[in-house]
């Protein structure tokens, strides 16, 4: 006995040293930490608790035979998130360099379905440097199981990756199909052909970090959701977005207490929108001060600036808000901005999160690049995701709600449940010098005529009272009282019950 | 007494003049520009009246409109607070002219005062000592010697076409001053094209001290002690006190009398202030009178209990002053500081937009609070960018200067960049702790200047404190989360990393009753307490025994703490979370240089340069428009455009990149 647990012990001192030190102190010195320190700063102070920790590969050829290392290259287990369950991948780079083997994919494979069974969710810590050449069509064959895996999860249990090295070629995959993928600046890429390939195909010059860094992905791709500064921040940041999250979609999304008064008046607020309707504003004001403790969790905010996205809590409830930004673009719909958050709107709606709405919109933005590039059916998705929530939803209208942007955003006509305006909120189908100047085409060359008649429009319709009288907003409310409004409807709509006729899948437009 | 007053003026003295008004019982008439509809002023009186756009020229120093004004409302009285009217004559008239009492001097002193020559030559009339100099161009260097000698070493030589220190030169002695005339002539010829040079006294570590004066129109004339104002930045007063720490008292009755003396000799009526600069042997020459209410009367007010308002609206009425100079006492000291908003370390450009946090300091105690915003104003470009007045009062000036530093931790701004910071750092700096003030202070001090002030051991174990008892209350409420393990219990680590910007401190704490206690490295014990709870923008409590005030703000991974001019990232972690994060490399800041950023939030109006094309230095590349001013961002230098990054109509945030350079 004792001299099994010896060779236990010497067994895991051997796994634990992955790579070995030579290959520790290269990452290390790529400002990258190794598998097992990220799952350390992941996870809850000593609660985590590995599994298949003796692995090997079983490839017999290339001399591969001669090298093995226990573990085979990824660290595969679970633990907690400040005493919340999750499972965890976390691929060593300092092993192969993190290389892809059929017995590395089936440990991955082993966590997901164990995550499934359980309902947790899966947090994959990707540092790879693609598939284990030497195995061939196995290896890809493992990257296909989890690929397999990641879409029966999406919608039952939180998907998150977190990129910490190189993620290219197929791998890319994987991540590309969990809910939220994180960045490490500098440290980090993703993409589907490296510089090398793109050279020698389109003779275009490239680095890694311009093709699929950090700032490349979350500014111009969008494939993540947010950049950090390194390995340390970022798994301290992925800790604060689980906290809004519930384990699978069989629960709501967690509850934590808090001290802040859900009744606090942010007397502010009623300057918040500028006398001059085409002054911006900060929205974000407007979400931190009505949020919990002023915590907002912003994803994406470098990408499609006139939309703006995240994770609230309200009495300590979480809410995924989504808000025009009025600073960027006019806060206009686009094709960018509405892809953004048909997406968020859809993971709220899995999650059984409930959706907190700011609009504050103009319309759409027009032009040949936003047809050409499909608006319409872009467009599309925000208003198929909002329609087809059951979640609760509470929609506040700052100001502008024109046109068919009113509808999509959260528009009672969507189902919205509850549907606020602030005194300063105009619901008309557009602004009005162009209303006038339709209405009106004839008396176009008077302008006298065509500013009294502007001045008509606006005093009948730049209010919230013409969608009041018909009942499409629930109340004009002080925008000082926002938060206590919203906290009040989202308690009344807790238990909120509502079905889609039953399908097998919808058919979004993608 | 009058029944209805209106302020022709803006912003924090608006309000404190309505509130002094409104004490006596006095009816208040606010006026507002397009730019100040809503403003704290406007709502405050009782009544207030649109006067036109936003450019001052068009509002609040429109004579017609606002004398048209005060007409309409009925008022019978004009204060006009400071700037803008308070100084023209012409306003003065024409409010008499209508029947409206102004709250002033009378026309002829403000007039006489107004023109610098004309000032000069009452004052030396009345005696009053003036900057010694020879008003007339010294032809060679043997004109310049005897007037040397007449008025005394050491003297200054000036270009009479001069500016930025050109065609200047101190002289201590004969020697220095035939080459300091030589060169100052030759420098002067050579940059102006005019040669000529003014010899005057030249004034050694100069401060600025100014006497409040109050006359009524009976003939009595008080001097109410003086104000030191040394702390200027290029001439803008930035601190104020009350007394001043240099003046004996012989000194401040012989400055009074003079300035008395000034007052009475121009027919003096209201509040006024007489300007000196002193050497550093308490020589002290006149400089100008200001005939009008001081930015900084305040500290007078504090120390000498007098409500200088409320003298100048009785004297106005016609009341005779209630109290003789042997009755006017000076208790204890005061202090101001003026929060503007400016960005000291952008080398104090100016700041402008919607204060998004704004809560200042509690009142009382010694403290009081002059603004004209309140959370959720907007500082406009069009007038002044001043935030508040906080002045402090206490028995002495230390006391006076804790108070301040105490209120300053406290005052909580956010939207835009102030300078909060950079006062904290002046009153905590150990030359002004000791009084050592010159007009050249923060220039000498911060030559280069302000990045923080310094981390110092009480600041450093505050931020300690602060940072561990911050992430141990946040740690806390983060694991009050439903959905837990059964069996979870969170961690309650005794030893602890805190990163302090650069540095780290291995701390050991220990829960205690109402807070914790933190053991150093060192083996000392700092004991911190508090109630603070997450999501409070201040964290108050006791460090050490000492009453603390810690701004907090969250960062991605850490926390930024602000306190006494410090404003810092930190992070606590375990030792062997700590340890993992030391291995993160220290990122170089991104060279910006190659880059034009916006230096402020903003809307592109204008592209005027193309990737690719060669620029001079000076060129106008882009024009954004801010709060309706179109700023033009130039290039700095000479070079070539590799990409514009913005297009017309996009918005700007601050340090967004515009273009890269090659």
């Amino acid at each position: 006995m004792r001299h099994i647990l010896r060779q236990l012990d010497e067994k895991r001192r051997l796994a634990r040293l992955g790579g070995g030190e030579r290959r520790v102190a290269a990452q290390h010195a790529k400002g990258k930490l190794t598998a097992r320190e990220r799952l350390e700063l992941l996870f809850d102070e000593g609660s985590f608790e590995e599994y298949d920790m003796f692995v090997e590969h079983r490839c017999q050829d290339f001399g591969m035979q001669e090298q093995t290392v226990p573990g085979d290259g990824v660290v595969t287990g679970w633990g907690t998130v400040n005493g919340r369950m999750a499972f965890a991948f976390s691929q060593d780079f300092t092993v192969f360099g993190g290389a892809l083997s059929e017995a590395h994919a089936e440990k991955i494979c082993k966590i997901m379905d164990q995550a499934m069974k359980v309902g947790a969710p899966v947090i994959g810590l990707n540092d790879s440097g693609g598939a284990r050449i030497q195995e061939g069509v196995a290896s890809l064959a493992g990257y296909a199981e989890v690929f397999q895996r990641n879409v029966l999860a999406s919608g039952v249990v939180p998907q998150i990756s977190v990129i910490m090295g190189p993620c290219a070629g197929g791998a890319v995959y994987s991540p590309a199909m969990t809910d939220f993928i994180f960045m490490v600046k500098d440290s980090s890429y993703m993409f589907v052909t490296g510089p090398d390939v793109v050279k020698t195909v389109t003779q275009e010059s490239v680095t890694h970090e311009q093709l699929g860094g950090a700032l490349t992905h979350t500014q111009k791709s969008s494939v993540a959701d947010g950049a950090y500064e390194n390995d340390v921040e970022a798994l301290a940041e992925l800790r604060r977005l689980f906290d809004y999250l519930p384990l699978s979609n069989r629960e709501k999304p967690p509850h934590r207490p808090s001290d802040d008064d859900v009744a606090r008046i942010e007397a502010s607020l009623d300057t918040l929108v500028p006398v001059n309707p085409n002054r911006p504003y900060d929205i974000k004001e407007l979400i931190e001060k009505v949020a919990d403790d002023g915590d907002f969790f912003e994803l994406q905010a470098a990408f499609a600036r006139n939309i703006v996205i995240g994770f609230a809590r309200i009495g300590g409830h979480p809410v995924g808000v989504v808000a025009n930004q009025p600073m960027v673009l006019a806060g206009c719909l686009d094709i960018d901005s509405s892809r953004k958050a048909a997406r968020f709107v859809r993971f709220c709606d899995c999650f059984n999160i409930p959706i907190v709405t700011f609009v504050d919109v103009p319309g759409f933005l027009p032009g040949t690049a936003q047809e050409y590039g499909g608006i319409i059916k872009h467009g599309a998705k925000l208003l198929f995701a909002y329609a087809e929530a059951t979640v609760p939803k509470v929609t506040v209208i700052t100001r502008k709600a024109y046109g068919g942007a009113y509808d999509v955003m959260s528009s009672k006509h969507l189902r919205g449940d509850v549907n606020y305006a602030w005194p300063t909120a105009e619901i008309a189908v557009m602004g009005p010098k162009g209303a006038v100047e339709i209405i009106f085409r004839g008396e176009l060359g008077d302008a006298k005529r065509i500013e009294q008649r502007t001045q008509e429009y606006r005093e009948k319709f730049a209010n919230p009272f013409v969608a009041g009288h018909r009942g499409f907003v629930d109340d004009v409310i002080l925008p000082r009282d926002t938060r206590r409004r919203i906290a009040r409807a989202l308690t009344m709509l807790r238990d909120k019950r509502l079905e889609n006729p039953w399908k097998k899948h919808d058919n979004i437009p993608l | 007494m009058f029944k209805k007053l209106l302020i022709a003026n803006r912003g924090e003295i608006a309000c404190r003049i309505i509130r002094t008004a409104r004490r006596l019982g006095i009816a208040t008439v606010a006026i507002y520009s397009e730019a100040d509809e809503g403003a704290l002023h406007a709502e405050m009186a009782d009544e207030s009246l649109p006067i036109g756009p936003a450019p001052a020229a068009q509002s609040y120093l429109a004579v017609e409109r606002i004398v048209e004004a005060a007409l309409r409302s009925g008022a019978q009285a004009v204060h006009p607070g400071f700037g803008f009217l308070s100084e023209r004559a012409a306003f003065a008239e024409a409010l008499e002219k209508a029947g409206i009492v102004f709250v002033g001097p009378p026309v002829a002193a403000i007039a006489a005062m107004g023109d610098k020559i004309e000032s000069k030559k009452l004052a030396t009339q009345a005696g009053v000592s003036i900057v010694p100099g020879h008003l007339e161009a010294v032809g060679d260097v043997a004109i310049a010697g005897a007037v040397a000698r007449e008025i005394g070493y050491p003297v200054m030589i000036k270009a009479a076409a001069g500016g930025g220190g050109k065609g200047m030169r101190v002289a201590y002695g004969e020697t220095e001053l035939e080459e300091g005339f030589i060169r100052a002539t030759s420098e002067a010829t050579a940059s102006f094209g005019d040669g000529r040079v003014f010899i005057e006294k030249f004034i050694e570590e100069p401060r600025h001290i100014e006497i409040q004066v109050l006359a009524d129109g009976h003939g009595n004339c008080l001097y109410l002690g003086e104000r030191e104002c040394s702390i200027q930045r290029r001439h803008q007063k930035v601190i104020e006190e009350a007394p001043s720490p240099f003046l004996d008292a012989a000194t401040r009755q012989a400055m009074g009398e003079q300035a008395v003396a000034l007052a009475r000799a121009v027919g003096y009526r209201s509040a006024g202030t007489v300007e000196f600069i002193v050497d550093r042997n308490r020589n002290f020459y006149f400089l100008e009178m200001n005939t009008r209410l001081q930015v900084e009367h305040p500290v007078t007010e504090m120390i000498t209990g007098i409500d200088l308002v409320e003298e100048m609206l009785r004297v106005a009425a016609g009341e005779r002053l209630r109290l003789a100079q042997h009755q006017v006492r000076l208790d204890g000291w005061a202090m101001e500081a003026r929060i503007y908003a400016e960005d000291p370390e952008r080398g104090f450009l100016p700041s402008s937009g919607r204060l998004v946090r704004l809560v200042p300091p509690a009142e009382g105690n010694g403290v009081r609070v002059d603004t004209g915003v309140v959370e959720g104003s907007e500082i406009s470009v069009y007038y002044d960018p001043m935030i508040a007045k906080l002045v402090t009062h206490g028995g002495d000036r230390a006391q006076a200067i804790e108070r301040m530093q105490a209120a300053l931790d406290a005052y909580c701004i956010r939207g835009i960049a102030h300078n909060v910071g950079f006062l904290a750092s002046i009153f905590a700096h150990p030359r002004f702790a000791a009084g050592r003030l010159s007009t050249a202070f923060i220039a000498e001090e911060y030559p280069d200047g302000f990045k923080g002030a310094p981390l110092n051991e009480p600041v450093r174990h505050a931020l300690l404190g602060c940072a561990v008892f911050a992430q141990r209350a946040l740690d806390r409420r983060d694991a009050g989360i439903a959905g837990q393990l059964n069996g979870w219990a969170p961690p309650s680590q005794q030893a602890l990393v805190v990163r302090l910007g650069e540095g780290e401190h291995h701390v050991q704490v220990a829960q205690v009753e109402g807070g914790l206690d933190l053991t150093l490295a060192a083996g000392q014990v700092i004991p911190v307490r508090s109630h603070w709870r997450p999501g409070k923008l201040l964290w108050r409590g006791s460090i050490e025994d000492r009453q603390v005030a810690v701004q907090i703000d969250r960062l991605p991974g850490g926390l930024r703490l602000t306190h006494a001019g410090v404003s810092l990232k930190v992070t606590v972690a375990n030792p062997q979370a700590a340890a993992l994060a030391a291995l993160m490399p220290v990122k170089a800041l991104p060279d910006t240089s190659r880059y034009l950023l916006s230096p402020m939030p903003g809307l592109v109006l204008q592209v005027h340069a193309a990737a690719g094309e060669e620029v001079k230095g000076g060129q106008p590349l882009v024009v954004v428009e801010a709060m309706k001013m179109e700023n033009v961002l130039r290039a700095e230098r000479d070079g070539r455009i590799k990409t514009i990054a913005v297009k017309v109509g996009d918005s700007l945030a601050t340090d967004q990149v515009i273009l890269e350079f090659e």
